[in-house]
Order: structure tokens, then C-alpha cells, then sequence
């Protein structure tokens, strides 16, 4: 990724007008059916508020259950890793697969490892990975990292996945059927499936009481993967965790309908147990979660279930699409998670919000997201890490507004400007009036007009 | 090592410690309405249900449905296809599987989902790899909602355990819905009167 901002990542998304059009109607699609579905169920709020709570008492606890997870998983035959960053979690990953002299890998959707960048870690240590969820293979195909953490193609057109397809998996050129073109990913990875000793999958959810952890998936490729591998790795955060067994029939009836309006996944399995002659690995991963933990403002974040609701609603996310985030996890969720990681790098990312609120009121385990964005801005910008213009723009701002008689005189000025030569700020070169048209000019300023009717 | 570092910084940064909510309970509608649900969830997610009396009579959907070089398993005892599993298959030899239909625990009404544990799978990756996929219900084990199913399930031993609702299904290609991705590309339920 290029060292752009979220504006300029934006501006390159926006040179197509009808796809950014296409991009957003068809987010705003899938939002309409979460509407459906959460409406199809008369205890929804009551579901949101319960899930919220369950996940409170997970983050106020976490330490306990961390360990009852362990003690539990190490119970059933499961080996349990701890990693502290990504860079850890990536040399566990390779240390398990070198130990067995294996150099290729199936991975089903995880982004916590899009997170850590195990793909290029594992590559430049001679593994091949291929990620088997069909919008994962499709951007990694294409090279590039996925635009949403739910719907990792959103931004693909059908005729460009069938070129990818055409270039690498040998499809007709010009075949652009998704029927024909899943059929192709279909039979390509099951000889996948098949031949790989070892599989990666994420992990939904991971219960404490019982030491098991939950994936689900549409596709069934973290079955296919995990079911013939000899080695089953699995890597998660750490705020992955529930307490107990029962909880999973709260948020499983709150995921998919947030995330795409489905009742539920078509597979949610529970792993337990190795089956025989198997290994079964959890890495447990920290990186940067325990402090967020610390931060009162922001920890709630780490309530957060990877539905990809807000990024739906989202009317900035729908219309600069995924990768304006240059982060793993887009949207609005990301914008918040993002700065933990790294404040400078990401700080453009709590701006690419209207702060409109429909993250937080679409979020099924109630995150304050919208709430957390303004505050991330005030963090930012307190820690000198706001953008360059933005900065400056509030230092005349400071200026202006601290002295009445140049607060008048900025008031002329701009009235007069509007009216005679509005054609200096109404140009692309002013970059507030890119996302705003400018207004009609008022005659004369409040004070003027007090003054006048009021001698 | 970095577990202790892990522990010993969350446990400085976790906050103060909250309940947990109450378990939720909704009343559950009767029988006949929850049976009727199941079935319309189940076309709704692209699964089909076919009626019978008794387990026996899903020999005869297979015998219209697949041919005589089909291989079909089976763990069911009571089916002509019934196939015995010792424990040490290879699961890369199922690969070639057409169908293969299991008895489920029980159902779910609000989503069409199926619980199914290892011990009635034959082997883990068979409800997966098979081609089309087959789940006995019996009617009388269909529950209205998830919290009531993981109640059913409270004690439930099991290595591996898996809800299924429906066939395999991707809709990644610009959100064009596609039967059959990596699993089943098809589930019939046979519903147990």
C-alpha cells in the first residue's frame, strides 16, 4: 500500500462516478435486508442490548477468562499459543508448519491474519498460502487485500473477476457468469482442499466455560480446510472470547442478520477436540488489544463481532469503497481500531466520517463507534497528529474567531467573495468546497442588520 | 514469554467488572407453528424438505434421485445405503461422495438450522465433501429459537459439532447468490412426521 490518506485514496475511487454509484446502492442493498431481518425479530433491541452487556462482562473479565479458556481448550487435546503482536503470531504460524516440513497452506477467512500480514510473512519464507473463501482468492489473485471484512470483492466487477479468472484459473475469456465462475473457484479448490496438510481458519467466537471455539462460514471452506489437514491452526484476538456455551445463541442470531440479513451462516461449527491422528492449534493474539483495553474512550471497540454493519450503512465507506482505509479493517469500525495500532499512520481515519451515528445504530453489540470517532479527533489532534491543512485551517480559524474587529472583517471579506467571485472558493482547488456547494451569500451580517433595526 | 506479559497487561487495563445480563426465555410457540416455520425457512435458504413416515423411506428418494453408481453413505442404520465407519478413514477417500445423509439432534425454527455432532457424521468432513447433503429431522425435536436450542444442547458431549442451514452458498461475485461454493450444493431435509 502507498503512504496515501484517506482523501486522496477517495479521490482515486471517485475518477469512476458509476462505480462509486454501483458501490453504493449495492451496500445500501445489504443494509436494507439487515433492516428485514433485525425487523423479522420483535426482541431485536433487547438481543443488541443483551449482546452488549455479555461482551462488557467479557472485556471486565478478560483475564479470568483467558485462562479458563486455556485450562479448557489444553483439557480437550487443543494447544494453546500466545502471541503478543503479529510479528509473534507470524513466527508461531511458520514455526508449527516448519516443525512438520510442510510448505503450503489453506486458509479460510481470518482478518486477524489480513491484520498481522502472515500471507507476505509465510511467502517470503517459502509457504504457499492460498486463502480458499471465494472473495479472499479472488483478491489474491488480483493482488490486492480485501475491501470489506465480510464482502472481501465488494468493490470487483463480475467481468473483472472473470478476467482474473480467465488469467489465472483458465476460463474462458469473456466469461463473466458467477454460476460458472464459483463452479471454476469450486473445483480449483477443492484440489485445494485436498492436497494441503495444513489449514488456518479465524475464530468467531471462542467459549471460556468449555474451552471450544465457533467458525462460520457461508461456503463451508473452513470445513473443507480444517477437516483434512493434518494440522488445524486457528488464530484469534483475544476479545474473541464468550463465557459461556448459551451465549453463542445470542450473537449467532445477531451476526448474519447484521452482516448480510441471513438468519444465520450456513455453517457454524464447533471445534472441541482434534479429530484423531490431527493437531489443533488456537494462537491467542494480543497486538495492541490489551492496550485498547486500557484506553476508558475506545475499549469498547473491542466489542465487536466483524459483522461489517457500519460499514454498510456507512455513507463514507460506500462511496470510497474499502481500501480508502489502507487498513485491514475499513469502514468505521477500522477508523477507531486503526489509531490504536498506529495514531500517525491512521490519523486521517477518524475524519472519514460525517458522524452521522448509523454505525452506532446498526452495531449489534452497541459500540458508541460515531462517539469514538470525534473523540479519536480530539486524541489526534491534542498529540499533534492531525493532517497538515486541517491543522492550519484551524490556526486561522483561532486567529479569526479571538479578535471581534478581525472576526468583522473576515465576514466582509467572505460575503463580498461569495458574491463577486465566487468562482475562487466554488473550484476544485479549495478543498473544503469539494465536498460542500457554498452558500448563497447573506447581504449583510447579523450585527450589521441588529444595528440597523435596532438603533 | 508472552503469555504473562499478555495476562498481566490486561489485568492492569481491564475495567471494573459487570454482571452478566440475564439469560433471555420467550415463550415458545406450539408444535404445528414451529414445525411450519422450519419448513419455510428451509426453502427460504435454498434447502428443500421431503415428508416421510418413516426413516426407511428416504431408500426411496435415493433410488429416484441417484443412480446405482452414485456412491452413497450413510451412518443411519436403518438404510440400505448404511455404511460402517471404524474410526481410521482417510477422509481425503470421501471426496467421490454423492450423497450422504445423517440423523440430526434436533432443528432450528428461525433459522432452518440442523445440529449435528461427529459421533452421527461417520466422519468430520463428510457433510461437507459430499455432494448433496440429506438430514433426518424428526419432527417432535424442532426448536422455536437458538437460545432454546443451545438449552437442548446444555450437557451435550460431542469433539466436533456443527449447526448446517442449507446448501453451500456464496454470493461474492457481485452479490449474485451461488448454490454449491465448497460444501453441498444441495440439502434436503427429511422431515420425520
Amino acid at each position: 500500500m502507498s503512504n496515501l490518506q484517506h482523501p486522496a485514496l477517495s479521490e482515486i475511487f471517485n475518477r469512476d462516478e458509476d462505480r462509486v454509484n454501483w458501490h453504493d446502492d449495492t451496500l445500501w442493498w445489504i443494509r436494507a435486508k439487515r433492516d428485514k431481518a433485525a425487523q423479522g425479530i420483535s426482541e431485536w433491541e433487547l438481543l443488541r442490548e443483551t449482546a452488549s452487556q455479555i461482551k462488557n462482562n467479557v472485556l471486565s473479565n478478560l483475564h479470568q477468562y483467558l485462562e479458563e479458556f486455556e485450562k479448557n481448550a489444553l483439557a480437550n487435546g487443543i494447544k494453546v499459543h500466545w502471541a503478543a503482536d503479529a510479528a509473534e503470531h507470524n513466527k508461531i504460524v511458520h514455526g508449527l508448519l516448519a516443525a512438520k516440513g510442510i510448505t503450503q497452506m489453506v486458509k479460510s477467512k481470518s482478518m486477524l491474519t489480513e491484520e498481522c500480514h502472515l500471507n507476505d510473512y509465510l511467502e517470503q519464507k517459502g509457504i504457499d498460502v492460498i486463502d480458499s473463501d471465494l472473495g479472499e482468492r479472488i483478491v489474491q489473485l488480483a493482488k490486492e487485500p480485501p475491501s470489506h471484512i465480510v464482502l472481501p470483492c465488494i468493490h470487483k466487477k463480475k467481468e473483472e473477476i472473470g478476467q482474473i479468472f480467465h488469467e489465472n484459473l483458465g476460463t474462458e475469456a469473456g466469461v463473466s457468469d458467477p454460476q460458472v465462475l464459483t463452479e471454476t473457484a469450486r473445483i480449483h479448490l477443492r484440489e485445494t482442499f485436498l492436497t494441503r496438510r495444513s489449514a488456518l481458519t479465524g475464530v468467531n467466537f471462542a467459549v471460556a466455560e468449555t474451552g471450544e471455539f465457533v467458525v462460520c462460514t457461508n461456503e463451508g471452506n473452513a470445513d473443507m480446510g480444517a477437516h483434512l489437514a493434518d494440522i488445524h491452526i486457528a488464530s484469534m484476538g483475544i476479545e474473541k472470547l464468550i463465557p459461556k456455551k448459551k451465549h453463542l445463541g445470542v450473537f449467532l442470531r445477531l451476526l448474519t442478520r447484521s452482516a448480510t440479513g441471513q438468519p444465520i451462516t450456513t455453517y457454524s461449527s464447533h471445534f472441541k477436540k482434534p479429530r484423531k491422528g490431527q493437531e489443533m492449534h488456537i494462537v491467542l493474539v494480543d497486538n495492541g488489544r490489551s492496550v485498547q483495553l486500557g484506553r476508558e474512550s475506545f475499549r469498547n471497540s473491542l466489542k465487536c463481532i466483524r459483522c461489517g454493519a457500519c460499514m454498510n450503512t456507512c455513507p463514507v465507506y460506500r462511496r470510497s469503497g474499502g481500501h480508502s482505509y489502507h487498513n485491514a479493517i475499513a469502514g468505521p469500525i477500522g477508523a477507531i481500531l486503526a489509531p490504536n495500532l498506529d495514531m500517525k499512520k491512521y490519523s486521517d481515519l477518524p475524519f472519514a466520517s460525517t458522524l452521522c451515528g448509523s454505525c452506532t445504530n446498526v452495531c449489534p453489540v452497541k459500540i458508541d463507534i460515531h462517539d469514538q470517532l470525534y473523540k479519536w479527533r480530539q486524541v489526534i489532534v491534542k498529540e499533534g497528529n492531525s493532517p497538515a491543512a486541517k491543522t492550519m485551517a484551524m490556526k486561522v480559524m483561532n486567529f479569526t474567531l479571538a479578535s471581534p474587529t478581525r472576526f468583522k472583517l473576515a465576514g466582509k471579506i467572505g460575503r463580498w467573495t461569495l458574491k463577486h467571485a465566487g468562482f475562487t472558493v466554488n473550484n476544485g482547488l479549495n478543498p473544503w468546497y469539494k465536498h460542500r456547494e457554498m452558500p448563497e451569500p447573506p447581504k449583510e451580517s447579523f450585527s450589521e442588520w441588529y444595528k440597523k433595526n435596532n438603533p | 514469554m508472552s503469555r504473562a506479559q499478555i495476562l498481566s497487561a490486561i489485568l492492569n487495563n481491564q475495567p471494573q467488572s459487570t454482571l452478566l445480563p440475564e439469560d433471555l426465555q420467550f415463550d415458545s410457540p406450539s408444535n404445528e407453528v414451529v414445525s411450519e416455520k422450519f419448513c419455510q425457512m428451509i426453502n427460504l435458504i435454498g434447502g428443500k424438505v421431503v415428508v416421510i413416515q418413516k426413516v426407511e423411506d428416504i431408500n426411496l428418494y435415493i433410488s429416484e434421485h441417484f443412480t446405482k453408481s452414485d456412491r452413497i453413505i450413510t451412518p443411519i442404520e436403518e438404510l440400505d445405503y448404511f455404511t460402517p465407519f471404524t474410526g481410521d478413514e482417510v477422509p481425503h477417500d470421501f471426496v467421490n461422495t454423492e450423497f450422504a445423509v445423517f440423523k440430526t439432534h434436533f432443528a432450528v425454527a428461525e433459522n432452518g438450522a440442523v445440529w449435528i455432532t461427529e459421533d452421527r457424521m461417520g466422519h468430520r468432513v463428510l457433510p461437507f465433501i459430499t455432494q448433496h447433503l440429506g438430514m433426518l429431522v424428526e419432527e417432535n425435536q424442532i426448536v422455536a429459537t437458538m437460545h432454546d436450542a443451545y438449552k437442548k444442547m446444555a450437557d451435550a458431549e460431542y469433539d466436533f459439532g456443527t449447526f448446517v442451514a442449507g446448501p453451500s452458498k456464496t454470493a461474492d461475485i457481485e452479490q449474485s447468490l451461488v448454490l454449491g461454493a465448497h460444501g453441498a450444493r444441495s440439502m434436503t431435509i427429511f422431515l420425520l412426521k
